[in-house]
This record gives structure tokens, sequence and C-alpha cells, in this order.
């Protein structure tokens, strides 16, 4: 995989919002009103893209888009209009547990017949379900464990040596072959899809933006820092299981080494990751900050709330034999990495 | 000045052991397994099996937990 040396293009609009921020973006017209964020549907396409936006001026931007805009006073008061339709929302949606215990205690519980979509795709997933859980997850597995590194300046001592040493493990331990994204990238290269970062942003579903938008909204603000590692502990805690049935889903089709490569390395590496992020990571935080016990839990619900929403819309298109897309996949490109 | 007291606890390696769960080891490891043979793993800490489920053993894929 070349790293792509261009910025990736911006996305097609999906209603008034995010065309707002767009255009604003390209220098071509003013932001969305206040009115209109408050109208929007807030885990809708439109919102959350434009949400997106926002956020990707802080990883990799966009071609023809000013790098100043990151920090652009008139978006930045945007950005936290939609943020805070997003935060209260989910605050309200995603209340479960009254405990940190328990809610650790239930991602740590294995479901005999579980129902996910890695169930699904392990016993009947054929190679198109494949490619568009792949695509959709790129728009996270292209910068895996990027959004967590903005907690590392907020954790000190034990949490933050732990939060480091697994960050290093994402980042292939000094290896760039082994950055987890970059394994990423051969998995989607193996089902024929392309890599470029961004390419697959327009096929994303609005479930897939707000699984996203979540690590962003708790990676970039400090007073979020403890639902950041509750969302941390809650991808580390469930990867290991899902991973072992995406890995053989990817056997069974076929999808090629590389494929399967990338879930048995998170069979292995998150076995360990959660063991340190609960002991650690948890642990450490909460030694030095322990009223920020609700906010973890919080971060732990609102990803298992966003990831079911996410899951649920996936395994409602296919089993009505739908693309789960919101814009069709190119047939297979070839590659010359 | 090789073997001094000081010297010895520095190579140290901590192991963390859990009534439930897999063995923690500072990494990197070389595991002997039963027949003789060697498996490594270079990362920072290793999980090392004990409730002998893991479909990757020596390596724990948290085959120990709790099914409900
Ligand atoms: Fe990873
Ligand atoms: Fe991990």
């Amino acid at each position: 995989m070349e790293h792509d040396r261009e910025e990736p293009r911006l996305p097609r609009p999906r209603g008034p919002l995010s065309r707002g921020v767009a255009t604003y973006l390209r220098g071509a017209g003013g932001l969305p009103r206040l009115e209109e964020i408050v109208r929007a549907e807030v885990y809708g396409e439109d919102l959350q893209l434009a949400l997106y936006l926002c956020y990707e001026l802080h990883y990799r931007g966009f071609a023809g888009v000013s790098p100043d805009r990151e920090w652009d006073p008139g978006l930045l008061r945007v950005r936290a209009a939609l943020e805070q339709r997003f935060l209260s929302a989910l605050r309200t949606d995603a209340r479960v547990h009254d405990s940190l215990d328990e809610a650790l205690a239930d991602l740590l519980v294995e479901p005999v017949d579980g129902t996910g979509v890695s169930h699904f795709l392990r016993d009947e997933g054929e190679l198109w379900h494949l490619r568009e859980y792949a695509a959709q997850r790129s728009l996270y597995h292209l910068k895996e464990a990027d959004p967590h590194a903005w907690v590392l300046p907020r954790l000190w001592g034990r949490a933050k040596a732990a939060m480091a040493a697994v960050e290093f493990d994402e980042w292939g331990g000094g290896r760039a072959e082994r950055v987890h994204a970059r394994l990423f990238a051969d998995l989607m290269a193996d089902l024929g899809l392309d890599t470029t970062y961004g390419r697959y942003l327009d096929a994303a579903s609005a479930e897939a933006l707000v699984t996203v938008n979540l690590m962003s909204l708790f990676g970039l603000h400090r007073a979020l820092r403890g639902a950041l590692v509750g969302h941390f502990a809650t991808v580390e805690i469930t990867s290991s299981p899902g991973s072992r049935r995406l890995a053989e889903a990817m056997r069974r089709t076929g999808a090629g080494p590389a494929a399967e490569h990338f879930y048995d390395e998170h069979v292995e590496a998150d076995a360990v990751h959660e063991q340190v992020v609960r002991h650690d990571v948890i642990g450490g935080l909460l030694e030095q900050e322990p009223y920020l016990a609700p906010d973890v839990t919080f971060g732990i619900d609102a990803t298992e709330f966003v990831e079911e929403r996410f899951g649920a819309r996936l395994l409602a298109d296919w089993r009505a034999s739908r693309s789960s897309l919101s814009a069709p996949l190119d047939r297979e490109t070839t590659h010359t990495s | 000045m090789p073997n001094s007291p000081s010297d010895r606890s520095g190579a140290r390696r901590r192991i963390a052991v859990q009534r439930k769960g897999p063995l923690l080891v500072e990494g990197p490891v070389e595991v002997e397994l039963e027949d003789g043979s060697v498996v490594t793993s270079d990362r920072f800490r290793v999980a090392l099996c004990t409730c002998r489920r893991s479909r990757r053993y020596p390596w724990c894929d948290t085959s120990h937990r709790d099914r409900a």
C-alpha cells in the first residue's frame, strides 16, 4: 500500500447541513444556521456527515480545503452546536448501567448464541457482505487507534503508560508494515476494495458515520476523557471474540490471507489489550480521578448503543437482500501496490 | 558488574497472575511447548492461556470468559 499523498475529496452532501459545511470548506458560501441544526434528525446522515466533515479536518483534511479551517471560529461554533445535539441525544438514549463494574461485567460475558453482525458473517456471510462491511468500517480502520491518541496528554502515571503501550501496539510496535491501519488496507486489497483514505465516505451509512463521530467527539474533548477510555475499553474487550468470527468468515469465503490476518491478529492482540485497558488504563485513571467512573460507564454504554444501531441496520438490509451502503461500490479495482 | 543484586532485579520479568484469566507476561517472549517446539511473540505484553480452552494456545483468545 502506497500511502496516498493527496487529501481525500469532499464527499457528496446529504442534506442542508452537510451541504452548508462542505460549501463553506470550499470557501464558496455561508455555514448552516443554528435553527437548521436544531431541526435536523440527530442520528441522520445529514447531521452526522456535517459533523464528520468538521472532525475530519483534525485528521487528514480534504483536497482543496485550507488546513487553517481546522481552527476556524465560525466552523467551530457550528461543530459545537452539532456536538451538543449529538451528546445530549446519547446521554438520553444510551444510559443502561448504574455502575462501571456492572458495565464491564456485561461486556465480559459471551452470549452462547449471539445474533450480531459477526455471527451473521461467520455463518452465512458472502463476499459482497464482507466487502460492504469492510467499506463501512474503513472510515475507522484506516485511522485505527488515531482518535484515541488524543487522550494521551490527558492521562498520567499508570494510565498513560498503559494507554501508550497499547497504542504503540496498534501502530505496529515501531514497524510500518504492522500498523493496524495498514493491515486493514491489506484486507481491503484482498477484498478488491480501493484502499485510498476516505474513499468510501460516500458509501458509509448514517449508522457507520455515528460510530466514528463518537470516537472523535470523545477524543477531542478533554472533558470527555473518561468516556474515551470507556469507548476504548469496549472496543478492546469485545474485539477478540468478534474478530475470531470475522476471521472464520474470511477463511470460509476465501477472502485472502491479509483479510484473515487482520482479524487473526486482533484475536491475539486484543486478548492482551483488554487486560491492559481494564487493569491499568481504567484502573490507573480511576486511582487518580475516581469521579470519572460514571463517564467511563457512559463511554461504554454509548459505544454499545451506536454499535448495536450499526449492526441492526446492516442485518436489516442484508436480510432483505439489500445493499447497506449509501453509494454503490465500484466493481473490483485493480491494485498496483 | 555482572550478577550484582541490582542488575538481577532489573532483569526480572514481572508476571501478573489472576484467578480467572491469562498470565500476563512482559514481552517479547519465547514459549516452549510440550512437544519441544518454540513459539514467539514480540508484543510488549503477552497473555498466556491458563484455561486450556484457547484455540490459539499458548496465547489467550478470551475463551476463559463466562458464557450466558
Ligand atoms: Fe487494532
Ligand atoms: Fe487493540
